[in-house]
């Protein structure tokens, strides 16, 4: 060991080399950087969102209801199929997205078995017991389901977020149904918030008005028409105003291309626009209908209900509810970007404040020195000449791990700012081990090379279990998975790595080089 | 030569002659610890109980009642308030089962709209997510665990393995009891903690282990707690180096680190002092009683 070879020597150099090149950004401020010519790389570790500010959010998509809505069109369309093919049936009901009915008859079992092949790919069926069947969507379907919904929900969510205008969002698929969502700089999130928490389904409708709404209250229903509280209009007695709407010829706000705040008459209103095929929908059934009243549907609730004077053919309109401007500018935005297939809920959400986040910044910047000059002063008291060469390796050891940290774009959080005080710490270990094994070495009386190899040698062993223990450790912390957990296991296992690095080949060869200078008759340690 | 020296060379401890001692102590903290665990139970934070914390730094003096009672009135349930630092930060803890949790958020800062406040941290965890999070937890505890008695079963032979993993759950089980004696808050951080102070003891452990094996193969005169209390000695200046180096780092985290890790540095603390404590005088003395005296059968 105590020969180092040639190109120890160089990929030594060449790693001090690289780790001096990649962690020298960190250094400067990103003004100064721009002034850095352009093949010195001016790349900055990632700050994570508890060190720059910003919002982490959990979403869960509720991917449930997009499950039993689909089952009930599905169910919906079976039912359409049995009649028009003359099966009788009875007892039809769906259970937690379970189809069951009875066939009357008997021998109209293969006409059944014949209508349910089309339907192969998507559900599973039994018979039980009792004659009835039962039928439920198969894995497969719920699966695809899922999938579509939260990558469209995904998609809306993007284009909500991009709208709203933050910066370097991250947003991805967690599990079966999660969306995390990162976005720095955003410390007030509760608009954004608001905006992710509307489903946004827009639908333009017919009113029926053989229906008052006061019988509506009372609980009168009519067949074809569904019924729909309003937004802003009260009754005598306080309650939101019912209304029954046509189910049939409707239009779907997918529709739109276009919406905008503008001010009407001196009240904000939205603004919108129709494609082609919604325009003439549009013009349609503005035509049909003159003299009625057409019901602007918003999640489930009239937010403003015109009367039909003309028919409108442009393809274009305007919404009146009894908005602000904020409120006219955030609908507008959401109808832009679209309906999410399935409501959304926040299941976690942790936000730092610019303050906090910089206050860390400069306590874990002040924690890092100051740990580091004490263990450099200590090594020295306690190892001479020898614990200033490890504490070289260790600035080295610091820049490597910061020079990894950037380059492959790990993102430093402040637990991650501990793991590297800790590795500071530690780091010093495999050095000490090598420097009491050399000291026992000493009492061999063997030349101070030899003493020198046989501790080296002695002490690797150590070294090697005594980190990979500690990296199982580590690995395992990675695989908890949490952000912030996370952040301090990348930092402490690449610490670990980088400093069985810089101790063993590190302060070797500088103390080698210092051997062969001085050619010390003993060693004094 | 050196400045400074931290123990003579050639100490001759006899840590063995005192393993009865130190054992019966130790099994006695540890059960101590474990009824705390399971009597007084550990604080749990935010982060396994699901809830919502809010951290908000006051521009003027704020009058702490005044505050709780202005809380109390938003029917949330309980909401804590504890002031931390300097007298204008306050951290609220609202485990609010009623109401949407998300909201609980919004409906703070609403009432205290008035005020002039900046929100250092809000942070908002449902139940599912902190029920999952805890599973997350365990299981990352006891993998590793596992990870480490493989390596050294492998490494080693079984009963050092054995002794390992038996030290290991001890200094685990006395953190744990630590945050229950204190009521410290527990939390992600604070699983991280226990983990690194895991990796940390065992880390010791091999080094005191690798020694005793090496022992094992030299001196087959002497008996087996001479073996390992040459080891020991052999090792002691290493070992009370390296906790010194790693206390250096900490120690001035924990007092320049800020408030958001103290209770973090706070457990990796305690756990360089039980670790460095376990790997002398529970894992070694341990071996004796696991039949690892094999010196016989070892090859050269």
């Amino acid at each position: 060991m105590v020969q180092f070879k040639k190109w120890q020597l160089y990929l030594v150099i060449l790693f001090s080399f690289f780790a001096i090149i990649f962690s020298l950004p960190n250094f400067f401020s990103k003004e100064t950087l721009k002034k850095f010519p352009a093949f010195i790389p001016s790349e900055q570790i990632v700050l994570g969102l508890d060190l720059q500010g910003g919002s982490y959010l959990l979403i869960e998509v509720d991917t449930q209801s997009v499950i039993s809505e689909n089952f009930e069109s599905f169910s919906d369309g079976l039912r359409l199929s049995l009649r028009k093919n003359k099966i009788p049936y009875s007892k039809f009901n769906i259970k937690n997205n379970n189809l069951f009915f009875k066939i009357r008859n008997e021998d109209k079992k293969d006409d059944l078995s014949k209508i349910l092949s089309n339907y192969s790919q998507d559900i599973s069926f039994e018979y039980l017991d009792d004659g009835s069947t039962k039928i439920f969507f198969n894995n497969q379907k719920i699966k695809t389901i899922q999938d579509t919904s939260v990558s469209q929900s995904i998609e809306v969510v993007r284009r909500r977020v991009d709208e709203y205008g933050t910066k370097e969002p991250t947003i991805q698929r967690q599990g079966i149904n999660r969306i995390l969502l990162e976005l720095p700089g955003i410390t007030e999130p509760e608009r954004l918030k608001k905006l992710l928490g509307k489903t946004a389904k827009l639908t333009l409708q017919i009113i029926d008005e053989d229906l008052s709404p006061d019988e509506i209250r009372s609980g009168k229903t009519k067949p074809g028409t569904i019924i729909y509280e309003t937004d802003n209009e009260l009754d005598s007695s306080g309650n939101p105003l019912l209304y029954a709407v046509k189910k049939r010829n409707f239009i779907s706000g997918d529709l739109l291309i276009n919406a905008f705040p503008t001010i009407d008459r001196g009240s904000p209103v939205v603004s919108f626009e129709f494609n082609n095929k919604g325009g003439r929908k549009f013009g349609k059934i503005t035509t049909e209908n003159i003299g009625k009243r057409l019901a602007i549907v918003l999640d489930k609730k009239i937010i403003s209900s015109p009367n039909i004077r003309e028919p409108i053919t442009g393809g274009k309109g305007i919404i009146t509810g009894q908005f602000t401007f904020q409120e006219a500018t955030d609908l507008s935005m959401l109808l832009r970007a679209g309906a999410l297939p399935a409501p959304l809920n926040i299941i976690e959400e942790r936000t730092v404040g610019p303050s906090l986040g910089a206050d860390s910044i400069k306590s874990g910047k002040f924690a890092s020195i100051l740990g580091f000059i004490l263990i450099i002063i200590f090594m020295f008291l306690i190892y001479g000449v020898f614990g200033f060469f490890a504490s070289i390796a260790l600035c080295f050891n610091l820049l490597i791990l910061l020079a990894i940290l950037t380059s492959i774009k790990a993102t430093l959080t402040l637990p991650g700012i501990a793991g590297i005080v800790l590795t500071i710490g530690m780091a010093v270990d495999a050095n000490v081990l090598i420097f009491e094994r050399i000291k026992e070495e000493i009492k061999h009386n063997l030349s101070p090379i030899a003493t020198i190899d046989t501790g080296y040698k002695e002490a690797f062993k150590t070294i090697i279990d005594a980190n990979i223990t500690t990296l199982i450790a580590a690995i395992m912390l990675f695989g908890l998975g949490s952000g912030p957990v996370k952040g301090f296991a990348v930092t402490l296992s690449i610490g670990i790595l980088t400093s069985m690095f810089t101790a063993i080949m590190f302060t070797r060869i500088l103390i080698l080089i210092w051997l062969k200078k001085k050619l010390p008759e003993r060693i004094n340690l | 030569m050196p400045i400074l020296r931290i123990i003579k060379n050639d100490t001759k401890i006899n840590f063995m002659r005192i393993k009865k001692i130190t054992l019966f102590i130790s099994a006695i903290l540890f059960l101590f610890s474990l009824s705390l665990i399971f009597f007084k139970g550990l604080n749990l934070g935010i982060d396994f109980t699901g809830g919502t914390l809010i951290e908000a730094r006051f521009k003027e003096n704020i009058d702490l009642n005044n505050l709780r009672t202005k809380m109390n009135k938003l029917d949330l349930g309980e909401v804590q308030l504890q002031t931390i630092g300097n007298e204008n930060d306050i951290i609220f803890r609202v485990q609010d089962k009623k109401n949407n949790q998300a909201k609980t958020i919004e409906i703070i800062k609403k009432s205290l709209s008035d005020e002039s406040v900046d929100y250092r941290r809000t942070e908002f965890v449902g139940p599912k997510v902190g029920g999952e999070l805890v599973e997350a937890g365990i299981i990352a505890v006891i993998f590793s665990l596992i990870g480490i008695l493989i390596y050294i079963w492998v490494r080693f032979q079984w009963n050092f393995a054995l002794g390992a993993i038996i030290a290991l759950v001890h200094d685990v089980i006395l953190t744990l009891g630590f945050f229950s004696i204190l009521q410290f808050e527990f939390n992600l951080a604070t699983v991280a903690a226990v983990l690194t102070i895991a990796g940390y003891s065992i880390n010791d452990t091999v080094v005191i282990y690798d020694r005793i094996r090496e022992s094992m193969r030299k001196y087959k005169q002497i008996t087996f707690d001479e073996v390992i209390n040459l080891s020991l000695n052999g090792t002691l200046s290493r070992t009370l180096m390296t906790s010194l180096t790693t206390l250096l780092a900490l120690i001035a985290l924990f007092i320049f680190g800020g408030i958001v890790i103290s209770s973090f540095i706070v457990a990796l603390i305690w756990g360089v002092f039980i670790g460095t404590y376990s790997s002398l005088y529970i894992a070694s003395p341990l071996l004796t009683y696991l039949k690892s005296d094999n010196r016989q059968s070892l090859k050269e």
